[in-house]
């Protein structure tokens, strides 16, 4: 008996399919007549109104920015990745490149592009609009390129072996192996690349550059003028609105990706607790989603036979040395370059100055520190507690991830109302804004890392009567340590790259700044200083490098090597 | 006719630590139509390496793989495979998963529906057709990967040791599943090439059996099991290529294996004390003086592979001897069985010094530095001069945990130093 246990496809279309096909014409109309407005208005210099009825208007156009640039930053992602993890000759390179990339603030990218792209579009508003996607797309995409290039190089040597018995086309071995098992860390990275977008968002969508002054209609240059002009309640509806907006895309897109991405996890044990979507299970039931998921498919079909069959060689292949050869003159000769014009910028400023940048680095240091120091303050006890009390962290943790979503650079003008006026109240506020942007990758860190205690370790302690600083001593600390280690690591760069937007802000009329690394960053691009603007931004990196290595790496492997589980 | 033939083939391959590790040695043999023949073999003879040679997913460092008399560059395209793991694809259903070796063929959509359907009707799957690899059992997951493999019809049907992680029930009701649809014609494949460790499994399955030397990888010898499907396993024809086969994979017996003078060059197995003192004490336990091995292994309830390297450590240190299959305890093995706690440490200590080298050596190091303390890492790189990276690791680690057993020298995992202790520098 054929075909007897294949499901015959439905046609019925329901109310959800109705509502699918209504919310995808509602889009296409949305992102068409946006695109209209791009030719219209000049890029800088526009009004922004604070009046509440443009607020739906405007959280359009930044998702819309968002969205474009996160479909930018997941091809990016891909086709990078795949390429780092195929081509044994350019790996090394690829991911050092990486590397580097990934530690360079936001705002440094901000006028090559721009200029770049105003020279390539000057009229209307494309090309700013252009770059300030592209500007959010420098803030998402690189932990996603290392996620793919990480699981792609990682994937299990059977299922390579498989592929390859089966003849696999390159093609088809990236649709049905590399790509699923790339998926569930791509949609995990994907979720945070997406919310430090909306962490730039306000640096992203206005900013000045030299005597220009681009201004982007949308929700972050909403709350930025609202900041300026020290309107509280706009403030705190743009706010608002950026919250519910964060939650219903949370409960919309990343809740079902993520309870669709379960079915790519490799481990074959059944899970204790699987993550559900309604949403997810709607789609599931609808027919226009069976209907797309096959058209699709067959279209993928057809292309992947237009791939030759490659003929797998050797598993142990290496890249011929002529192609590594050349590959290592080319990006050479691209970094020389780099490297000499570098450096007839930075030549130029005088040493009087390096000095400057040197303290401000220091002085930025110790904000970082003070910063990512009284979270570890909080978060250690707190996490510990919700971690080892498993039915509170059932409760918590969908509420940590909400509250850690909401951008901490929207809150910041609202903090600063308050504390403008104290002596150094900028350097406080500077100090709260690290502390809340970064606290909660330790909390959910330290969360994940105390559910992970085994019962039975929990018990002994019981037994053996351990209490109060013993008990934190021999059991959590040492339990906790490398994935408190791991959460500090991102904490620290991600306050370092705060220090940019809380160092220096455009607040009530007014410029506002402390001594810092990030006001210098933020200050040259303003003025169009690439020179002071290049030198700061490789001080940075080299900072946030050395304290990786020599610092958090270090603790780390000495928690691993002394404590793992 | 000879469906797969290799010549001479050797796999080297190149450690990160710039030592080069020999994984097969000059390996020829021939695959004859209509053959099922086992590879059988110790861990760390090199079955897997051997078996993906075949199939073309490593390249022979020398000598060369021919299918049906042509040289195999790149994926033997007659042959298909079923992995230890099964190595399914956890997000294709179990259709999906059948049809993906046809859909590299660019079979038709309906073609290839028919096919798969087909073949997982006749290795028992049906009604699972749109289930996930996770809903199923291992047993049933292990089937999955022999329709894949069969659905595309190969010529040679390569398998990795694919009963070896279901439990003896499941294996043994796929074993006898498979012998039906190979001696009764019902799969179109021609010949079978398996890899096991178990010689039950080879004695049980095979029409040939070739057994692999380790470190390096060599034929030792090669075995026809003359006797007609279905076999019993209570047939004393049955258990006496068992026994042979026992022999043959124990006994030290092999001719062209040059004997190395060069010191610590016997590895240790990787084994703990505790098994083998455990294991001395239920030998002792189990016979008198002379035991089968088969024997011994059947009345633990051990696999072979898992009793192998016990035998070893146990050998090495002379508690037994198992020249020509055979397990007789020897009389510093009978006191030891008998010794209490301490003098079992005393025994251990001077069996240690007098038949490991390495131990020596290290002794010898820490008697000459007059804090009697020395990095670990320096005993490491002597190993690198003989193992990989890994294995020199290992081989510390066991050195370590026999050392300590026996209160040779101590061990600090903080500093990572190795060090005697007071008492036995005065002594």
């Amino acid at each position: 008996m054929l075909y007897k246990t294949i499901p015959i496809k439905r046609i019925k279309i329901s109310v959800i399919d109705l509502g699918i096909i209504l919310f995808l014409f509602a889009f296409i109309y949305g992102i068409v007549s946006t695109a209209k407005g791009w030719r219209e208005s000049p890029g800088y210099a526009l009004n922004i109104s604070l009046s509440f009825s443009n607020l739906p208007y405007y959280a359009w156009l930044s998702l819309l920015r968002q969205f474009f640039a996160y479909i930018l930053s997941l091809n990016f992602s891909i086709i990078y990745g795949y390429i780092a993890s195929h081509n044994k000759g350019l790996e090394p390179f690829m991911i050092s490149l990486l590397d580097i990339l990934q530690s360079v603030p936001v705002l440094s990218f901000m006028p090559g592009v721009i200029l770049g792209l105003i020279v390539l579009f000057p009229y209307g508003r494309v090309g700013v609009e252009l770059g300030s996607i592209i500007l959010i797309f420098t803030g998402q995409v690189w932990n996603m390129a290392f996620s793919v290039y990480g699981s792609m190089s990682s994937i299990p040597r059977e299922f390579n072996e498989a592929a390859n018995v089966f003849n696999l086309t390159s093609f088809q071995k990236f649709l049905y192996v590399e790509l699923p098992y790339s998926t569930i860390g791509l949609v995990w990275n994907s979720m945070m690349s997406v919310a430090g977008g909306w962490f730039f968002l306000m640096a992203c969508e206005m900013f000045t550059l030299g005597k220009r002054d681009f201004r982007l209609p949308g929700l972050g240059s909403y709350l930025q003028l609202a900041a300026i002009r020290g309107d509280t309640r706009a403030m705190l509806v743009g706010l608002g609105v950026m919250v519910v907006i964060i939650i219903v895309i949370d409960q919309l897109v990343w809740r079902p990706l993520i309870a669709w991405a379960q079915k790519f996890k490799v481990e074959l044990s059944s899970e204790e607790v699987v993550p559900r979507s309604m949403i997810f299970t709607i789609l599931q039931r609808s027919t226009i989603t069976h209907l797309v998921g096959g058209t699709l498919e067959n279209f993928w079909e057809k292309i992947s036979k237009k791939f030759p069959s490659r003929i797998y060689t050797s598993s142990r292949g290496k890249a011929s040395s002529i192609t590594r050869v050349i590959m290592i003159g080319l990006f050479g000769l691209v970094i020389v370059y780099g490297c000499f014009r570098l450096s007839i910028i930075i030549s130029n400023i005088p040493i009087s100055r390096w000095g400057e940048i040197l303290l401000s680095d220091f002085l930025s240091f110790l904000r970082v520190s003070t910063a990512v120091l009284l979270s570890i303050l909080w978060t250690l006890p707190l996490g510990v507690y919700i971690g080892m009390n498993p039915r509170l962290s059932a409760v918590m943790q969908p509420l940590v991830q909400i509250f850690a979503s909401i951008p901490a650079t929207a809150i910041f003008p609202i903090i600063l109302m308050w504390l403008v006026n104290l002596k150094g109240g900028l350097s406080v506020a500077s100090i709260l804004l690290m502390l809340l942007g970064t606290q909660w990758y330790l909390l959910f860190n330290i969360i994940a890392g105390a559910m992970s205690i085994p019962a039975e370790l929990k018990e002994a302690s019981y037994i053996f009567g351990l209490k109060g600083m013993d008990k934190w001593r021999k059991l959590i600390i040492p339990a906790v340590l490398p994935q408190l280690v791991t959460g500090a690591i991102t904490a620290t760069g991600g306050a370092w790259n705060a220090s940019i937007v809380s160092e220096y802000v455009h607040f009530r009329g007014t410029t506002l700044s402390v001594k810092g690394l990030g006001a210098m960053i933020s200050s040259s691009a303003d003025k169009g200083d690439f020179g002071v603007l290049a030198a700061s931004t490789i001080v940075m990196i080299i900072t946030v490098t050395i304290i990786n290595r020599f610092f958090w790496r270090r603790l780390y492997w000495l928690s691993e090597e002394h404590h793992s589980l | 006719m000879a469906i797969i033939e290799t010549k001479n083939l050797t796999v080297i391959f190149d450690m990160p630590n710039n030592t080069r590790i020999t994984v097969l040695e000059d390996i020829s043999f021939t695959l004859e139509e209509g053959e099922f023949v086992a590879i059988l073999g110790p861990s760390g003879a090199g079955k897997s390496t051997l078996l993906r040679a075949t199939a073309g997913l490593i390249t022979p460092t020398h000598g060369e793989v021919l299918y049906r008399g042509k040289l195999v560059e790149g994926v033997n395209l007659g042959v298909s495979m079923v992995f230890q793991s099964a190595a399914l694809f956890p997000w294709l259903t179990v259709l999906e998963n059948v049809e993906l070796g046809l859909k590299a063929k660019g079979i038709s959509p309906k073609e290839r529906r028919e096919k798969a359907i087909q073949i997982i009707d006749l290795i028992g799957l049906d009604g699972f057709e749109s289930a996930y690899p996770k809903e199923l059992s291992g047993g049933m997951r292990q089937r999955v990967g022999f329709a894949r493999a069969l659905v595309v019809e190969p010529e040679v049907l390569l398998m990795d040791e694919p009963f070896s992680e279901l439990d003896i029930l499941t294996a043994e009701n796929l074993r006898n599943d498979l012998i039906d649809l190979w001696i009764e014609h019902k799969i179109p494949t021609k010949s079978i090439l398996l890899i096991t460790h178990s010689i039950e499994e080879a004695v049980y399955l095979a029409d040939r059996i070739i057994i692999l030397d380790k470190n390096p990888g060599r034929i030792k010898q090669e075995i026809y099991v003359d006797l007609p499907h279905w076999r019993d396993r209570d047939d004393e024809a049955f258990t006496r290529f068992v026994d042979r086969i026992y022999g043959i994979m124990m006994g030290k017996a092999l001719v062209t294996k040059p004997i190395r003078p060069e010191r610590y060059t016997t590895p240790f197995p990787h084994v703990r004390v505790g098994a083998i003192a455990g294991f001395i004490e239920l030998l002792s336990d189990l016979v008198d003086t002379r035991v089968d091995i088969y024997k011994v292994a059947e009345d633990l309830q051990m696999d072979v592979a898992d009793i192998q390297p016990v035998i070893e450590a146990a050998e090495l240190l002379k508690f037994i001897d198992t020249t020509g299959g055979d397990i007789i305890i020897t009389e510093e093995g009978k006191i030891f069985a008998e010794a209490d706690v301490l003098e079992k440490k005393q025994i251990f200590k001077k069996l240690l010094l007098s038949h490991v080298p390495f131990i020596q050596q290290i002794l010898q190091v820490l008697n000459n530095k007059s804090n009697h303390r020395m990095p670990v890492e320096f005993f490491i790189e002597l190993l690198e001069t003989k193992f990989s990276e890994s294995e020199a690791h290992d081989q510390m680690e066991i050195a370590i945990d026999w050392g300590r057993y026996a209160e040779l020298f101590a061990y600090d995992e903080d500093s990572k130093e190795i060090y005697l202790e007071e008492e036995i520098v005065e002594s």
